[in-house]
C-alpha cells in the first residue's frame, strides 16, 4: 500500500510528477490550475530529485521549454487552463509534428474567451480533434478522481514515450480544486544521461562521433515527404485505438440505458445511475477514460443491449458527437448540459433520462 | 602546373571547416548569413565541443540552419528559440547551446522570449543577425527596418509617424541584469569577420562561467531584399544601417573593462 494523503487534485499532480521522475516542469499561473506549481516551488524537486521547476514569462514559452527539454528526451510537463491552453496550442502543434513526448495538464474552466473559474469541459473539441493547426491528435486522458490525476502522470508519460506524441490529461476545476484521499506510488528515480541517450537515440544532446546529427524539427517543405509524415503520425493514432483505449463501465451488465460522461460529469453520473437502480431502472455508466482515442468499438458492442444513451457533459454537446458516431446512429442519442461553469445535479440528470427514454 | 599540383598540404592556407555539411548554402550570393555560420562551427571546431554543442534555428532565412551545421539541432516556432534554449541549458547545464535568430524573429514575434531570457540570466548564446528586413517572405518591413528605408510593406520607406519607430533590441538587452557580453558586429569584410569571430568564440567561452547571456548581433545586409548588388547592399549598410546600429561592444564584462 502506498502512501495515503488527503490531497487536492491539482496537488496531487503536482506531487505525482516529482514521484515519477519527472525532468522538468515549466508553468504560467492561471486559476483553477495554479496550485500545480505552488505545490512543485514549495517542495523545491530541483533540490532533491534535481527536477527543473520554471515559472515562465507565458503559456507561450512554457510550452517552448516543454519542447526544448522533450528535444533532449528529456521528461517535461506543463499545466495550465482553458485560455492559456489557447495559446499553447501552436507549441502543441509543433510537439506533435516534431514528434515530441511531452505531458500536458488542461485544468478546464468555463469559457469561451476569459469565461469563468468554475469547471467546464467545453474544451473536448480542442483536446481530442488537435486543436492546434494541422493533422494531428494527442493522447488525451480525462480524470474522475483526485487518485486517477496523482496515477495519469505515470500513464500520460508512459503512452508520450511509447508514441512519442505529447500527452493531455484533460481534468477540470472540479477535479482540480476538490480535496480527496489518494495513494501515492513510489517515487521512481530520474532516468540518468545515459539511459536517456539510450532511451531516446533521436534526442538533441550533442553529436558524438559515432553517429549523425540529431535535428528535432516539424519542417517539411516537400509535399510528397510530408505526406510521408503525417501518414506516420496516422498510423500512430490507429496504433493508439488498437492498443491504448481505456474506459470503465459501470452497472453496465442489465442495462438498457447509459450515460455517457467523463471526468467530474461522470462522478454526477454515478450518484444518477446508484439512484434510477434504486428506482428500478436500469441505468448504467459508461464512462470513457482515453477520449482520444475513444472507445468506439467497445461502446458500440454495449450498445446493442441498449435502448438509448444519454451523453452528460459540462457543454453544449461535444463528445456527443462522437457518441453518435460510436452507435452508429443505431440508438436514440441525447445530450444533457450544464454551460459556463454550472455543474449538473445528479436528480435533474435522471429527470432527463425519464423524460428522454421511460416517458415520464 | 596543375591545380592537384597545388593542393597540398602546405600550401592549404584555408579550408572550409569540417563542421559544415556539404549540402549547398540555400542563401543569397551576398548574403551574410553563410558568413556568419562559417564562424560559429570554426569556434565550436576549434573549442573542439560539436560533441557538447546544441544549436536552436529560428523561422526566417535561416529555418535550415540545421541542414548547414554538422551539429544537434532543434528548429523552434517562430520568436521561440531563447524559450528552447532555456530548458535545453538548465537541463544540461555543461552543454553549449545557442540561438540563431533574425531581427523578425528575436525584436519582433519573439521580444518577449529575448527580453526574458536575457533578464533571467540564462547562460546560453544569442546569435542575432539583424539585416533590418524579412528577408525569407519577400521583404517586408522588420522592427529594426531603419527611417526611410524601403521594404515591400513600407514601399515610400519608413514613415515612423505610421509604421512607429525601428527597435535598438541590442541596447536595451544591453541594460538587463541577466546579460554578460552584449556586442554588434559585421561580417561585409575580412576586418570585420575577424572581429565577428572574436566577439563569437568570447560568447561561447563566457558560458562556461554561467554568469548569464552572451549576445552577439551581426548588422548584416539582404541584397535580394534591399533590390542591390552585393556590393551596393555592403556600401549601403556601412552608410546607413552601421549609422543607427554603431558597431563595437555595448557590455563587456567588468574585469575586461580595466
Amino acid at each position: 500500500m502506498g502512501e495515503l494523503r488527503l490531497m487536492k487534485g491539482n496537488e496531487a499532480i503536482a506531487e505525482a510528477a516529482i514521484r515519477a521522475g519527472t525532468d522538468a516542469y515549466f508553468g504560467y499561473p492561471i486559476t483553477p490550475q495554479s496550485e500545480v506549481i505552488e505545490y512543485l516551488m514549495e517542495h523545491k524537486p530541483y533540490e532533491t530529485t534535481g527536477m527543473v521547476v520554471l515559472q515562465a514569462e507565458s503559456e507561450i514559452d512554457a510550452i517552448n521549454m516543454c519542447y526544448g527539454g522533450a528535444s533532449c528526451g528529456r521528461m517535461v510537463m506543463t499545466s495550465s487552463s482553458s485560455p492559456g491552453i489557447s495559446l499553447k496550442m501552436e507549441g502543441i502543434s509543433y510537439l506533435a509534428g516534431a514528434e515530441l513526448p511531452a505531458l500536458i495538464l488542461n485544468c478546464v474552466r468555463g469559457g469561451p474567451g476569459l469565461g469563468d473559474i468554475q469547471p467546464s469541459q467545453g474544451d473536448y473539441f480542442q483536446a481530442t480533434k488537435g486543436g492546434g493547426h494541422g493533422d494531428y491528435r494527442l493522447y488525451v486522458l480525462a480524470p474522475s478522481s483526485v487518485q486517477e490525476m496523482c496515477d495519469f502522470v505515470k500513464t500520460g508519460f508512459k503512452m508520450a514515450f511509447k508514441y512519442l506524441n505529447p500527452c493531455m490529461i484533460l481534468s477540470d476545476g472540479a477535479i482540480g480544486q476538490m480535496m480527496e484521499k489518494v495513494e501515492l506510488f513510489d517515487p521512481v528515480r530520474r532516468r540518468t544521461p545515459e539511459e536517456i541517450e539510450k532511451q531516446c537515440p533521436w534526442a538533441t544532446i550533442g553529436k558524438k562521433t559515432n553517429r549523425e546529427r540529431n535535428i528535432i524539427t516539424s519542417l517539411i517543405l516537400d509535399p510528397y515527404e510530408q505526406e510521408k509524415h503525417v501518414k506516420k503520425l496516422k498510423a500512430k493514432y490507429d496504433r493508439m485505438q488498437n492498443e491504448d483505449v481505456l474506459f470503465e463501465k459501470i452497472q453496465c451488465d442489465d442495462a438498457e440505458f447509459v450515460i455517457v460522461a467523463y471526468g467530474s460529469s461522470a462522478r454526477i453520473s454515478q450518484k444518477a445511475v446508484d439512484i434510477a437502480r434504486s428506482q428500478g431502472i436500469k441505468l448504467g455508466l459508461f464512462r470513457p477514460i482515453t477520449l482520444f482515442p475513444f472507445p468506439s468499438k467497445e461502446l458500440n458492442k454495449l450498445s446493442k443491449q441498449l435502448k438509448g444513451a444519454l451523453s452528460v457533459e459540462l457543454n453544449t454537446g461535444q463528445m456527443v458527437e462522437d457518441v453518435k458516431l460510436a452507435v452508429e446512429c443505431k440508438i436514440p442519442v441525447y445530450h444533457f448540459g450544464r454551460y459556463g461553469g454550472v455543474i449538473h445535479t445528479p436528480d435533474e440528470i435522471l429527470n432527463v433520462i425519464k423524460s428522454k427514454f421511460i416517458g415520464v | 602546373m596543375e591545380i592537384k599540383d597545388i593542393i597540398k598540404p602546405e600550401n592549404i592556407v584555408y579550408k572550409k571547416t569540417k563542421l559544415f555539411t556539404d549540402k549547398p548554402l540555400s542563401y543569397c550570393p551576398g548574403c551574410g548569413h553563410g558568413t556568419t555560420h562559417r564562424l560559429i562551427l570554426e569556434v565550436i571546431e576549434e573549442m573542439n565541443i560539436q560533441s557538447e554543442t546544441i544549436g536552436i534555428c529560428p523561422v526566417g532565412c535561416s529555418v535550415l540552419a540545421y541542414e548547414f551545421m554538422d551539429i544537434d539541432m532543434q528548429e523552434a516556432s517562430h520568436g521561440r528559440a531563447p524559450a528552447l534554449a532555456t530548458a535545453v541549458k538548465r537541463l544540461m547545464p555543461d552543454k553549449f547551446v545557442f540561438t540563431y535568430q533574425g531581427d523578425g524573429d528575436l525584436a519582433a514575434i519573439g521580444t518577449c522570449e529575448t527580453i526574458h531570457a536575457c533578464n533571467r540570466g540564462e547562460n546560453f548564446t544569442i546569435i542575432f543577425i539583424n539585416n533590418g528586413i524579412y528577408g525569407m517572405t519577400g521583404g517586408q518591413m522588420a522592427p529594426t527596418t531603419i527611417p526611410g528605408m524601403k521594404t515591400s510593406t513600407c514601399p515610400y520607406g519608413r514613415d515612423v509617424k505610421i509604421m512607429g519607430n525601428p527597435l535598438k533590441i541590442t541596447e536595451l538587452v544591453a541594460q538587463l541584469p541577466g546579460t554578460y557580453f552584449v556586442t554588434r558586429q559585421a561580417v561585409h569584410t575580412p576586418n570585420a569577420v575577424r572581429k565577428a569571430k572574436k566577439a563569437i568564440r568570447k560568447a561561447f567561452e563566457y558560458q562556461k562561467l554561467n554568469k548569464g547571456i552572451s549576445f552577439v548581433e551581426i548588422v548584416s545586409n539582404c541584397n535580394s531584399g534591399w533590390k542591390m548588388t552585393p556590393n551596393q547592399a555592403n556600401k549601403w549598410m556601412e552608410d546607413n544601417m552601421f549609422a543607427f546600429f554603431p558597431l563595437g561592444d555595448i557590455k563587456v564584462p567588468q574585469l575586461e573593462k580595466v
